[in-house]
Order: C-alpha cells, then sequence, then structure tokens
C-alpha cells in the first residue's frame, strides 16, 4: 500500500530527529562550512585575514611538497582499499558460505584483535616490520636472508601494511552482510543452468555482493586519506601523509587556513574519486 | 481505558457513515455505511485490497477517515484515541508481547484500571478458563504455540470487557485443521461472552460458518451485506456469487408473462416463471445473467427419477473430493457447459468421462443476477 | 554444509595469522623482562603491571577517559535513540537525506572533524577541555548507536505498539512497558560500543583536549620514551581485556533477547 507522508508521521518524526540532526548541524556542518570559509582566508603571521583569495588553494595545488604529499595520500589510500577489499573478500565469503552455525563466533573472532589499543597495534607493526623485528628474526632464524630487510620499515610499504590491517573488520563486516542476502536458490539456479563454480561466481554471486564491495570501499577509502598516526609512527620520513601535514599547519606552523585548504582539497579529491568509482561500479552491474 | 458512556443506540453498537479513507489519493475505502447490531458476529469479507483491513483500523482507532464518520456505542468517535476507545483488538500476527507471560500479557490492560491484585489475578483466571488455557500463567509467551497465542491474543482483548471486538484475520497463521477448530470455538466464544465481533477475512467460508452478517467488500465498497444464507442463496452480482461458492452462469432474457409476474427465457433451458426472492435487485426486462448453483443440478442416476426441468448431457471432466464430485457437463446439441456437485452416497458410483447423464433441476434453484459494477 | 576448498582454508589461516600478529605480540612483550622492545625475548616478569600503580599521569588520563567515554556513550546512545526511532518508525520530511547526513562522520576522516571543531571552538572562543572531546566523540559514535538501534527498532513487530495503544495503553507508558524493554538490548550493546569507541580514539581526542589527556593520549605521550614502552604493553593488554570483557557482556544482553523472561509482573513472582 503506498501512502502519502501524514501530518501526523511527519510531524512526529521531525521531532524526534530534531535534537540529533541540530546537535549535528551544529557540531558537523557549521564546523565544515567554517574550514571551508577559512580555506579562503589569509593568516599574517598572528593576524587571519577574512578577505576571499585563492592563495591557499594555490599554494596547496602547486607547492612541490604539498603535491608529493597528495599524491603519496591518494596512492596510499588507493593501495589500502585495494588490498583491504581483496583479503577480506574471501574471508567474508568464507564466513558466509561455510561458517555454518558459527557465523557469529567467526565474526567475533575476526573482529577481536581490534578491540586493542589503536596506537598501540601501530606501534607493534614497528615491531614486527623493524630491523630487530619479527619478520627479520623470523627469515634471518630460517636462513632465508643475511641482512635484514630493510624496505618494510619506515616508508609507505608500512604504512600500508598497517593501515590494510587496521580496515579488515571494516571491510569484512559490509562484505558479509551483502553476501548473507544472496538467496541461496540462486546460486543453486545458476549451477542447475549449467554455470561451474567459477563462471557462477563471477556471473552471480559477485555481482550480488558488490554493494557490500562499494560499501567497503567507500568505509576504507575515504577515511584512510585522513590518517595520521600509522605514517607518524611507522612511514618515517618517505611515509609521511597529508593528515600529517594538515596537523602542521594547525600546529607548530600556525597556519590554520592552509591547514584548512590541504583538508578541503585531499576531502574533494577522495569525494570525486569515490563518486566516480559507485557510477562506474552502477554502470557495470547494468551492463550485467 | 474503554469508556462506557451509555447512549441510545437503538441495538445498533458501531455505526459507519459515507467512511472514505484515501492513501495518496487512492480510495482505499469509499463511502461505506454500516449498522453493526448489539452482540452480533458480523464479517467484512473480501480480496486482499478492498479495504476491509483498512475499515477495521479505522474502527479500533489506527486510522482516521478522510471522511464520514464512525460511531461506537452512541459515541462520534472522530475526536477519541485508539487506547480510548471502547474496542478491543486481535491482530493478524496476534502481538504478543514477547517479553511477558501469558499471565503478564492479560492482565496488560487491566494494569491501568487500579484493581486490586487479587482481583486482577481473579479475571484474568476466568478470561484464561474461557479460552481454555488455565494453568497456562506463568508461560512464558516465546514458548506458546500458534494456537495458544491466538487464545492469549483473545484472552487479553476479552478480559477489558470491550464493546466491540476486531478480529483481524486472526486464524489465517493456523492451519487447516486447526482453523476449523477454532472457527467452531469462536462462534461459540462470541455466544458466550455476547459481546459484538467484528471479523476481517478473505475466507468466504469462514465468514459463512461463523457469521450473523457479512458485509462482502471490493474495492472500498460493501458490495452486499446479507445473512449467510442470503448471501449464498441471492447474491445480488454476478461478482458476489462467483467470489462465494460456486456458480454456473448463464445468459437469458427476462420478461413479462402476462399481469406482474416475470419470467425468464433460458434458451435451450426454456422458459422459467420466477418469484420475487429469485429476483434481489430490480433488473429490467431484456438480457440478464442467470445464476444456478451445482448444487441445484442433479445428476439422475435412475431411469424413473423425474425432475421439472431435465436435460441431456455428456460428463466431459469428474473431480474427485472424497464426500463429493463435481462434474463439469456439456448439454447436448448445445454449447452450454454445466457444473454439477454431487454427493458420493453409498452404492453410487462416480461417473467418468465420456458417460451420458440426464441433469435435472427445479425454476426455484435459479437466481436473477445484476452486472457486476465494479471493475474486473 | 560442504567444506570449504583447500586454498580457501590455507587463506583463512593465513588471514587470521596476519589479523592477529600485533594483538598477540602485546602480551609477550608486557610478560618480558626487557626493556628493548624486540627478540630476542628475554624473562617472563610483572614488573610492568605493577609499575602501572606508581603512574599518576596514567590514574589521570584513566579517570580522563572513562569519563568522556561515558559521557560520550550516554550522549550518543540517546541521540541515537531519537533518531533511530524517527527512522524506523517515522516517514518525514527530507528523511533520507537527514538520515545520511546522521551518518556522515562514519566516512569523514577523523582528522577533518576534529580540524572543523577545533576551528570553530576557537573562532567562538570556547576553551579546549575533556567536555569539546565529549562533544567530537559523541558525534562520531552516534551513527554506530543509530547503526544498532535503528535494527533494534526495526526487529520489533510495530503492531505489538498497536496492541498496547488498544488495550488502553497511553503513548508514554507504551514506551515505558513495551518499547524500551524490547529495546533494551540494543540499547545496552550501543553504550558498550560507543564506550568502548570513545576510550580508543586518539585524533579527535589529540586535537580538542586542553590541559587533560586521555589515555590514548597519555599513551602517544609514552610512545616517545622507550624505556615507558614495556609499561605502555601491560597498559595495552589490560585494555584490550577490559574491552574484551565489555563486549562479552554486550553479547550477553544481545542473546538475551531471543529468550526474554517476564518484566512485567504483578503477581511478585
Amino acid at each position: 500500500m503506498t501512502q502519502t507522508i501524514s501530518n501526523k508521521q511527519n510531524r512526529t518524526g521531525l521531532a524526534l530527529v530534531s535534537t540529533p540532526l541540530g546537535f549535528s548541524l551544529l557540531l558537523l556542518a557549521v564546523p565544515l562550512t567554517m574550514v571551508i570559509l577559512m580555506s579562503f582566508w589569509t593568516q599574517n603571521y598572528l593576524v587571519l585575514e577574512h578577505s576571499f583569495k585563492l592563495d591557499n588553494y594555490i599554494e596547496a595545488w602547486t607547492h612541490p611538497l604539498y603535491q608529493q604529499l597528495m599524491l603519496r595520500s591518494v596512492r596510499i589510500s588507493f593501495l589500502v582499499t585495494l588490498a583491504t577489499v581483496l583479503l577480506s573478500y574471501p574471508m567474508a565469503y568464507f564466513i558466509s558460505f561455510y561458517g555454518g552455525n558459527n557465523k557469529v563466533r567467526w565474526l567475533f573472532l575476526v573482529t577481536i584483535p581490534f578491540w586493542t589499543s589503536y596506537l598501540l597495534r601501530v606501534f607493534l607493526w614497528k615491531v614486527i616490520l623493524g630491523y630487530n623485528g619479527v619478520v627479520n628474526s623470523t627469515l634471518d632464524w630460517l636462513g632465508i636472508i643475511e641482512e635484514p630487510l630493510v624496505f618494510i620499515l619506515y616508508n609507505s610499504n608500512a604504512v600500508i601494511i598497517a593501515l590494510t590491517h587496521a580496515w579488515a573488520p571494516f571491510a569484512i563486516l559490509p562484505i558479509f552482510v551483502a553476501l548473507e542476502k544472496i538467496d541461496r536458490s540462486y546460486l543453486e539456479a545458476a549451477t542447475d543452468l549449467g554455470d561451474g563454480p567459477i563462471r557462477r561466481f563471477l556471473r552471480v554471486t559477485l555481482p550480488l555482493s558488490m554493494p557490500g564491495v562499494v560499501a567497503a570501499t567507500l568505509i576504507v577509502f575515504i577515511p584512510t586519506i585522513g590518517d595520521y598516526v600509522t605514517p607518524k609512527l611507522v612511514g618515517g620520513k618517505d611515509g609521511l601523509m597529508i593528515a600529517n601535514m594538515i596537523q602542521v599547519q594547525f600546529g607548530k606552523a600556525n597556519n590554520a587556513p592552509l591547514g584548512s585548504a590541504l583538508a578541503i582539497s585531499a576531502m574533494g579529491i577522495v569525494g570525486m574519486i569515490s563518486i566516480l568509482f559507485v557510477g562506474l561500479n552502477r554502470r557495470w552491474l547494468k551492463k550485467e | 481505558m474503554p469508556k462506557s458512556i451509555d447512549a441510545p443506540t437503538n441495538g445498533v453498537i458501531v455505526d459507519l457513515n459515507k467512511v472514505s479513507k484515501y492513501f495518496a489519493d487512492v480510495p482505499a475505502v469509499n463511502g461505506v455505511s454500516a449498522q453493526i447490531r448489539e452482540g452480533e458476529f458480523f464479517s467484512l469479507l473480501g480480496p486482499s485490497g478492498c479495504g476491509k483491513t483498512t475499515l477495521l483500523r479505522m474502527i479500533s482507532g489506527f486510522e482516521q477517515p478522510s471522511s464520514g464518520s464512525i460511531t461506537i456505542a452512541g459515541v462520534p468517535m472522530e475526536d477519541v484515541e485508539a487506547n480510548e476507545r471502547p474496542t478491543n483488538m486481535v491482530f493478524q500476527s496476534y502481538a504478543i508481547f514477547p517479553h511477558l507471560n501469558v499471565e503478564e500479557n492479560v492482565a496488560y490492560g487491566l494494569k491501568r484500571l487500579g484493581l486490586s491484585k487479587p482481583e486482577m489475578l481473579k479475571q484474568v483466571n476466568e478470561v484464561l478458563k474461557l479460552v481454555d488455557l488455565s494453568g497456562y500463567n506463568k508461560r512464558p509467551a516465546q514458548t506458546l504455540s500458534g494456537g495458544q497465542r491466538q487464545r492469549v491474543a483473545l484472552a487479553r482483548a476479552l478480559v477489558l470487557k470491550p464493546k466491540v471486538l476486531l478480529l483481524d484475520e486472526p486464524l489465517s497463521a493456523l492451519d487447516k485443521k486447526l482453523r476449523e477448530q477454532m472457527q467452531i470455538e469462536l462462534r461459540h466464544l462470541q455466544r458466550t461472552v455476547g459481546i459484538t465481533f467484528i471479523l476481517v477475512t478473505h475466507d468466504q467460508e469462514e465468514a459463512l460458518i461463523m457469521s450473523d452478517r457479512i458485509a462482502v467488500m471490493l474495492d472500498g465498497k460493501i458490495a452486499q451485506l446479507a445473512s449467510p444464507q442470503e448471501l449464498y442463496s441471492r447474491p445480488v452480482s454476478k461478482w458476489v456469487a462467483s467470489f462465494i461458492g460456486v456458480m454456473n452462469f448463464l445468459q437469458g432474457d427476462l420478461f413479462r408473462d402476462g399481469g406482474d409476474k416475470l419470467s425468464v427465457d433460458a434458451g435451450i433451458l426454456g422458459k422459467i416463471s420466477l418469484n420475487q426472492e429469485q429476483i434481489p435487485v430490480p433488473v429490467a426486462t431484456g438480457p440478464v445473467t442467470i445464476g444456478i448453483r451445482p448444487e441445484m443440478l442433479t445428476v439422475l442416476y435412475d431411469k424413473n427419477s423425474t425432475a421439472e426441468f431435465e436435460l441431456n448431457a455428456v460428463i466431459m471432466e469428474s473431480d474427485y473430493y472424497g464426500d463429493m464430485t463435481y462434474y463439469t457437463v456439456k448439454v447436448e446439441q448445445s454449447e452450454l457447459v454445466l457444473i454439477v456437485s454431487m454427493r458420493n452416497t453409498a452404492g453410487r458410483t462416480v461417473l467418468k468421462e465420456g458417460d451420458k447423464a440426464r441433469i435435472g433441476w427445479g425454476s426455484e434453484s435459479l437466481v436473477i443476477l445484476a452486472e457486476s459494477t465494479s471493475s474486473e | 554444509m560442504e567444506k570449504a576448498p583447500k586454498y580457501l582454508q590455507i587463506f583463512v589461516v593465513v588471514y587470521l595469522v596476519f589479523l592477529y600478529a600485533p594483538a598477540l605480540l602485546l602480551p609477550v612483550f608486557a610478560f618480558n623482562d626487557s626493556t628493548i622492545i624486540s627478540f630476542p625475548l628475554s624473562n617472563f616478569t610483572f614488573d610492568w603491571f605493577l609499575g602501572l600503580r606508581n603512574e599518576s599521569a596514567l590514574h589521570d588520563a584513566l579517570g580522563n577517559s572513562l569519563l568522556v567515554a561515558l559521557s560520550s556513550a550516554i550522549l550518543s546512545t540517546c541521540l541515537g535513540v531519537l533518531a533511530s526511532r524517527a527512522s524506523a518508525r517515522h516517514e518525514f520530511f527530507a528523511k533520507k537525506s537527514i538520515i545520511s547526513f546522521l551518518l556522515l562522520p562514519l566516512v569523514l576522516p577523523e582528522i577533518i572533524i576534529a580540524v572543523s571543531l577545533l576551528v570553530v571552538l576557537s573562532q567562538m572562543g570556547f576553551a579546549l577541555s575533556l567536555w569539546t572531546v565529549v562533544l567530537g566523540h559523541t558525534l562520531v559514535c552516534m551513527p554506530f548507536s543509530i547503526a544498532i538501534l535503528t535494527s533494534a527498532f526495526n526487529n520489533m513487530d510495530q503492531s505489538l505498539e498497536e496492541a498496547s495503544f488498544d488495550l488502553g495503553e497511553t503513548g508514554w507508558g507504551t514506551f515505558r512497558r513495551v518499547i524500551l524493554p524490547l529495546v533494551a538490548p540494543g540499547i545496552v550493546s550501543s553504550l558498550l560500543i560507543t564506550f568502548t569507541l570513545s576510550l580508543d580514539e586518539f585524533i579527535i581526542a589529540f586535537f580538542l583536549t586542553g590541559t587533560g589527556a586521555t589515555l590514548p593520549v597519555y599513551i602517544w605521550g609514552q610512545l616517545r620514551f622507550p624505556n615507558k614502552l614495556p609499561n605502555v604493553m601491560a597498559l595495552g593488554l589490560l585494555l584490550l581485556l577490559f574491552s574484551l570483557l565489555l563486549l562479552s557482556v554486550g553479547e550477553y544482553f544481545r542473546r538475551r533477547t531471543k529468550q526474554m523472561a517476564g518484566t512485567d509482573s504483578f503477581t511478585g513472582d
């Protein structure tokens, strides 16, 4: 039965949602607008000039240091997202299709490590990947390497490994939910109509689980661009990302307008890439 | 808490006056007027989407009419909220509170009346006895079977002694055996407590068995409001006739048989004179639809038995139902196909496809139908 | 249920090792009798745990964190109840946009939230304190509350509310006697999850706190001092165990929904 919104429904609904909405407007919409405004202002030592100028953006987009940081951040976010989704999918698939009666227990098992303090988790990657770390000690003990490997700490690789680890549950859960929603009789129908396991996966399971993959991609990709802790702890000089620079601008450099412009630019870039991704995915699914 | 204002009602407990309900400009209920009498078992019968549930929800107060008015026990219900109305409802899903046990469910509405605990318990036990659930007081709701849930839902509503009990498809979740048993029990219960029951159902058999009166609904309107017997034997339209039971339809020609007597020319079936009862709604002379129930037609097994009217026919299909057999027969020298039902009694052979049979009927078994006014 | 193919089983084992690697090192170094966090290990010790008793800065941070986490959990759950009730039961103007907006912090980088709140608070001349951290945490915890509670409200058969009205109960009475008991497990798990999230949140606390450090901010400070690291490991292990305890309690409440006993008794049994 279709129903237009009745007055009472509308009033009660709006009354209920008004408090959380007011809270979010005040603490999210207003601050974001403020940051956008500020990105057009200029910091002259201790004085904040309130005139509208594009200088911060010009600096953010042309200065080689910021260009390099931005490109690296986008590249790291992209690789982290790719790795996380590719690794999480089979895990989610395993739980959904072979979890039997223990699906909830499996999900618990997968999420337990993530209740370790985030800071310590990242720090411990340093211990694992370091010069005398777990990886190097083990490889040395096995006689595989003579000299400790150094390309796995204090660079973007370390950042990618640590972040791929950090985001795992946020990718596993949405993909799992999407896989759970697939009516198993579709798969039987596909088999019945002559598809082998691989064709069946590509033609039925994967397309139907795409909403979960898209959600996982967005949940991982967008926030990763703003990660501060991981590059700071395991990235060394070559692994720093844009968030570290934003923090510097708001802190030591005392140039909040430039920091704002950097933040808005980063958000704009990941926002555009995300929209593009969602659009492309929709077209691909339609073609199927 | 049900209000107990006693206004003069002339035996009418629920008065529906041109009640309409629009959802997004589409009428779900369209100008329904009906008077439901005190102490009767009243059914709203119709296919899904006919507006019967919406009408029930307007009586209970969960929906407000877009226009028209509802009066219960002489009190206009326009400004009376659902929790203030002298009605209680048995929900389709039963809506048994899962966090409460049987006793707490039944006492849910009583708790607000400020009764003493012993008094409350006494009333709960009385009503549990009424629905045959004595001793189930402490059973958690989650452990009850479908039939038990239904009884708790009944007890929970009846304990408040409503003026009207509303039942929204209360038997649809039960299996066939239990459903048939509950039909009898519900009818019995209604007689015992004497409260007006308004039942919503899509099951015509259920409505026929239980009701004093039935309103058959189609497209938001009442197509016919009558007692079960009247509804079955004298349906007003082709649609009502086919919704309730099975009916053979024939084309005929209505004409005046001299004086004020009406007759119908039914082609190969001959010319039949009619009495007033066979024409439930006024019909103009000329082409009409004639209805005849399968059980009004008889296969004349015995060579010597006769009927007022007779026809020779060939069995085209024979459907065996255990107690009954339904024959689809084709009348000889005609394109006319009829359905005939016969009770399977001892020694009577079930006819097979291709067998010849003599079909008999009486002139009183016909009914003249109005063409359906509604969309089909 | 058929068995997973061999290659998938191997993958799952390897991936689990990857997921558990850092967490498993925590107890290793928390009990290792050496100030250097690396291999090879030396002797077993409890000293790092005992040492935590004398860290007054840690005790302050713990107190701050508990206050912040408790406040954020209660606030975000209250706001979450309102929003998810509206979302699950009512149709209203611009519903989709409003709910999406409320869920936005879920995908926003935390640094953006931290920075923008910092800008506004400093522009308006607000002094940074633990309460500014509470505001920030409530904002990022609310989407989790909404997600948990929306499913709790959706799982409840709407005719239960109608039945309560029909039996004469008022709106408030229905909320108290039917809705609240039935969504209580959702409320408890929302409180526990948001409490745990707030307890571990670093960036927003780092940007928005005044003089009082929360636990993660304290840990961040300690990470610079190598001789403090074993203590931090011991602390991290305790925190992990505490979180797991909270989550188990939450899980217990979630399961209780399915087999709820009477709570509306009037005969006093």
